[in-house]
């Protein structure tokens, strides 16, 4: 009775391994590298194993100690205000039985032969490099205990590190790291099977409250690093006018009048971009200045004429029909099991229902920038990168200069949320340098530019049908899906969703309903997609969180009791018997879908909110829950919607279970950000297309939550997890996929109305938040 | 032009219609002051004028000649700038951090016009800066703790 009916695709752990896995499986792109291919055809690896470089515990690589004791933690992840920069060293400082106040960092350049994976998505840095960041320090704690003992000529038995010293008990004896650092460096590194970790009962640091960021104060001086700010005496600042369609070529352009004006050094045509490269920039006309003003001002003096290609015709509204068309008839089947016609041909009652989530943009602070030069036919690039090494792979290709001769310098990111793992903004910085005979150029992408030329998340259509028995129960369950791939921008159109976004939400639903059919009709990308925080989790916890609490009013029960009900009794769901082959990477025997913990996350934050209690008119409370990056979120949002429209969030409690905990007040405040990033797309955020063309500007047009729109309270439950044995979660994503639900909900409760569409923006008469 | 930035004297070569961030950021090399809109949209480049919050995407630099430029690179030589970044630092408002520097910016000017603000106060100030990060609870907190009115935000 069940049919796995999954296409031999790539697994899609990276999203950069997920290109190599793309081409080995299905060849849909040519990738230079073959050992990278090769590597995807190995047996299949989990973790930090299964990414590309893995993972290295070396403490070489990542401790330095200074003879003064000071220790120099490298990061090699890049920061975009998850944290990293300061729960990485958290982890080592640990172990070393460090004291805190005498480590720094350093960032760490785009180099994975080095230091492992730097791909920094997926919500992956802490779950893949905690175990190798504890090994880590605890090799470098003991081979200063070594050098230590040996100073002593004790046994090394007799000594153990305490806070930055070795001491020796018997006689009192003490050495500081400085002085030892030197000896212990040169000691061989210890075998992992002699590596004594610390039990969790004498962490220092890892789960304590407390901890300062370890860049806080330079982002309140303004000291702070963004790939933006670097800055060099003769340096040239440059902006980019890029077809305004993808695909688009420029037919011919006329640049005298702007090579005119003050300030401008040069206006040149964008290098054709090359082939095996995978995030090239589009085509453009660059303007390099002698600052950013000029090089915008001296833009809009361009005159292009362009080619728009065959997605000149792009319409979102028409785009829409489409989908809704496809998804009101029969697709590929996903997964199925039980026996869905026939179940709800016999249902009571029969609910169907669409979702609309159209495409979003990232619209980071620091929009997309990055600073290049040359020197001796060496080039040096600084950006904001969540993807340091394909950045340097993509600059040694498109500049046609080997790869160790690209530095690669992460700056810190004013935001990523996937945007950043495109580095085409880093490629055109490096052309550009290479096109001013290696001068230091800076490029700034223009808030329009952002807005006009993202990689965008997907537009989606979700369709859904469920049949109910008399009694209530739901007894069948259809899903169908339609929304661009992101495969459609590494070759040609996939044209229906790949295991990995099937695996946000669609086809691993841990649902205890006896016939159940997943489907994904196609459809066809016309702008680029991309990878935007909690990706295809988005649209579909929408629609699923959405439904399930249509289904409940229908059925006349309790939300929450009704979705607990869904889910079922607890207990441990293999991933593959739900046909999900990517489980985020990750191995489905150390992580199933445990729906234990999703039943806790829905207890304790209907506890926390004061579900059940009686709403005056015009005020509700909306549940959403959901798994997603091997984490459990659920929310319920607070919610008063006024008689002309007006809709408030005062309050937003949110439970959340990844495991344990590194670093609880990063955690807690990706949560907050989780909460605002999801009410501002549920409220505010769309981007249309007509001719092909994004149609928002800029911030008055794409508009975002701000201080007036955010819940004042915002209240984050972590459910304690103290068995370090336990796999952790992720932690930067899964908080956004159930706001917008939870959200929707709310409006219900309070009004009657039930929304389908994002954004919600006027759908309720009023100016929404 | 001679301008006055952080009671320093400057000297700038520059357009006299070139945007003040520009002449901070490209010319000056005082990059604490962001780029995020270009059109007074987001906050990310405020700056204080005589103590006015201001955005210096669009505030030709024409305008500031025998003006007092404050940034955040020189805020915190003021009681309550300092107050403001010790506050931001305490409850570790930033994430990406990069519209901290614009936030704190508004912020300050908001404590010096009102020093003990309420919450309508501070939506009304902070409103015009946005942080994708969703740092606003935070935020909010942290100018209620520099104000002294710690606990009395809801």
């Amino acid at each position: 009775m069940s049919a796995v009916l999954q296409q031999a695709g790539p697994s899609g752990l990276s999203r950069r391994d997920f290109i190599a896995k793309l081409t080995a499986a299905g060849g849909l792109v040519v990738i230079g590298c073959k050992t990278r291919i090769l590597a995807a055809e190995e047996a299949r690896k989990y973790g930090a194993d299964g990414m590309p470089h893995g993972a290295t515990d070396k403490p070489l690589v990542f401790i330095a100690i200074g003879d003064d004791g000071i220790v120099t933690i490298a990061v090699h992840r890049s920061e975009m205000g998850q944290g990293v920069r300061t729960g990485m060293p958290l982890i080592v400082a640990d172990e070393l039985e460090a004291d805190w106040s005498k480590v720094r960092i350093q960032q760490a350049p785009a180099d994975e032969e080095k230091y492992g994976n730097q791909d920094t998505d997926g919500s992956r840095s802490t779950r893949h490099f905690m175990d190798p960041m504890r090994r880590c320090g605890a090799a470098a704690r003991a081979m200063l205990e070594k050098a230590a003992a040996a100073a002593w000529s004790v046994p090394v038995g007799e000594v153990h590190a305490l806070n930055h010293e070795v001491v020796h008990a018997k006689t009192g004896r003490k050495l500081g790291y400085g002085a030892l650092a030197r000896k212990a460096a040169k000691l061989p590194i210890p075998p992992h099977d002699a590596l004594v970790l610390k039990p969790a009962s004498r962490f220092r640091y890892i789960g304590k409250e407390g901890t300062a960021l370890l860049d806080g104060n330079d982002i309140v001086t303004g000291k702070a690093q963004y790939g933006i700010d670097p800055w060099f005496a003769g340096m040239l600042f440059a902006v980019v006018a890029r077809s305004p369609v993808l695909g688009g070529k420029i037919k011919r352009f006329d640049g005298t009048a702007a090579a005119k004006l003050p300030g401008v050094v040069q206006v040149l045509e964008m290098p054709a971009t090359v082939a095996d490269a995978t995030f090239h920039p589009l085509a453009g006309v660059a303007v390099v200045a002698s600052d950013t003003g000029a090089a915008i001002k001296a833009r809009g003096a361009l005159k292009i004429e362009w080619d728009d290609g065959p997605n000149g015709e792009y319409d979102s509204d028409l785009y829409r029909a489409q989908m809704e068309k496809a998804a009101r008839n029969p697709g590929k089947v996903l997964r199925e099991s039980g026996d869905f016609a026939g179940a709800i041909a016999k249902a009571a009652h029969k609910v169907e229902a669409e979702y609309y989530l159209p495409h979003i943009a990232h619209a980071t602070m620091e929009p997309p920038c990055a600073v290049a030069r040359i020197v001796d036919g060496k080039c040096e690039v600084w950006a904001p990168t969540q993807a340091p090494q394909v950045t340097r792979e993509d600059v040694s290709k498109h500049l046609g200069i080997p790869f160790d001769q690209v530095t690669v310098h992460v700056t810190l990111l004013g935001g990523g949320f996937g945007r950043k793992s495109k580095p085409d903004f880093a490629i055109e910085a490096a052309l550009l340098s290479k096109a001013m005979n290696g001068r230091p150029v800076k490029v700034t992408w223009t808030r329009e530019d952002d807005l006009h030329h993202d990689f965008f998340h997907t537009v989606s259509v979700e369709h859904l049908q469920a049949g109910l028995d008399a009694g209530g129960k739901v007894t069948s369950w259809l899903h169908r899906s339609v929304a661009p791939s992101i495969g459609s921008i590494f070759g040609p159109d996939p044209k229906h969703e790949l295991p990995f976004e099937q695996g946000m939400g669609l086809i691993n639903l841990p649902y205890d309903i006896p016939n159940m059919r997943m489907e994904n009709p196609e459809a066809t990308a016309h702008t680029r997609i991309g990878w935007f925080r909690s990706v295809s989790n988005v649209p579909h916890a929408f629609a699923v969180q959405s439904f399930a609490a249509e289904l409940a009013a229908v059925a006349g029960r309790d939300h929450r009791d009704f979705l607990l009900d869904l889910i079922g009794a607890p207990r441990l769901i293999d991933p593959t018997s739900q046909h999900d082959s990517w489980n985020h990477g990750e191995s489905p025997k150390l992580y199933p879908v445990d729906t234990g913990r999703l039943r806790r996350v829905i207890e304790t934050v209907t506890r926390e909110a004061g579900w059940g209690a009686k709403s005056a008119d015009g005020h509700g409370l909306g549940l959403a829950a959901h798994y997603s990056f091997l984490s459990y979120t659920a929310v319920v949002a607070q919610v008063t919607v006024d008689k002309t429209g007006y809709l408030r969030i005062p309050r937003v409690d949110i439970a959340f279970d990844c495991g344990p905990v590194v670093n609880p007040d990063r955690v807690r405040s990706q949560l907050e950000g989780a909460v605002v990033m999801g009410i501002s797309l549920a409220t505010l955020g769309e981007i249309t297309f007509k001719r092909g063309r994004s149609q928002q500007d800029n911030f008055h047009q794409y508009r975002v939550t701000r201080m007036d729109t955010a819940p004042r309270d915002i209240r984050v439950h972590l459910l304690p997890a103290t068995d370090w044995s336990m796999p952790l979660g992720g932690v930067g994503e899964p908080g956004v996929p159930p706001v917008a639900p939870a959200l929707c909900n709310a409006i219900f409760a309070a009004t009657g109305r039930r929304i389908r569409r994002m954004p919600i923006r006027d759908q309720l008469g009023g100016t929404s938040s | 032009m001679d301008l006055t930035i952080n009671e320093r004297t400057v000297q700038v070569t520059a357009s006299e219609d070139t945007a003040l961030l520009w002449v901070l950021r490209d010319l000056l090399g005082m990059t604490g002051t962001k780029f995020g809109c270009g059109m007074a949209l987001c906050g990310a480049c405020t700056v204080h004028v005589d103590g006015k919050a201001v955005r210096a995407c669009v505030l030709p630099v024409s305008a500031v000649v025998g003006k007092k430029v404050t940034t955040i690179e020189g805020v915190g030589s003021s009681a309550t700038g300092f107050a403001v970044q010790e506050a931001w630092k305490a409850l570790n408002v930033p994430q990406c951090g990069y519209c901290q520097a614009g936030q704190i910016m508004s912020a300050a000017a908001l404590l010096v016009e009102k020093p003990a603000p309420s919450d309508a106060d501070i939506d009304a100030a902070m409103s015009g800066n946005i942080c994708r990060c969703g740092t606003y609870t935070r935020i909010r907190a942290a100018i209620m703790q520099a104000s002294g009115q710690v606990g009395k935000t809801s």
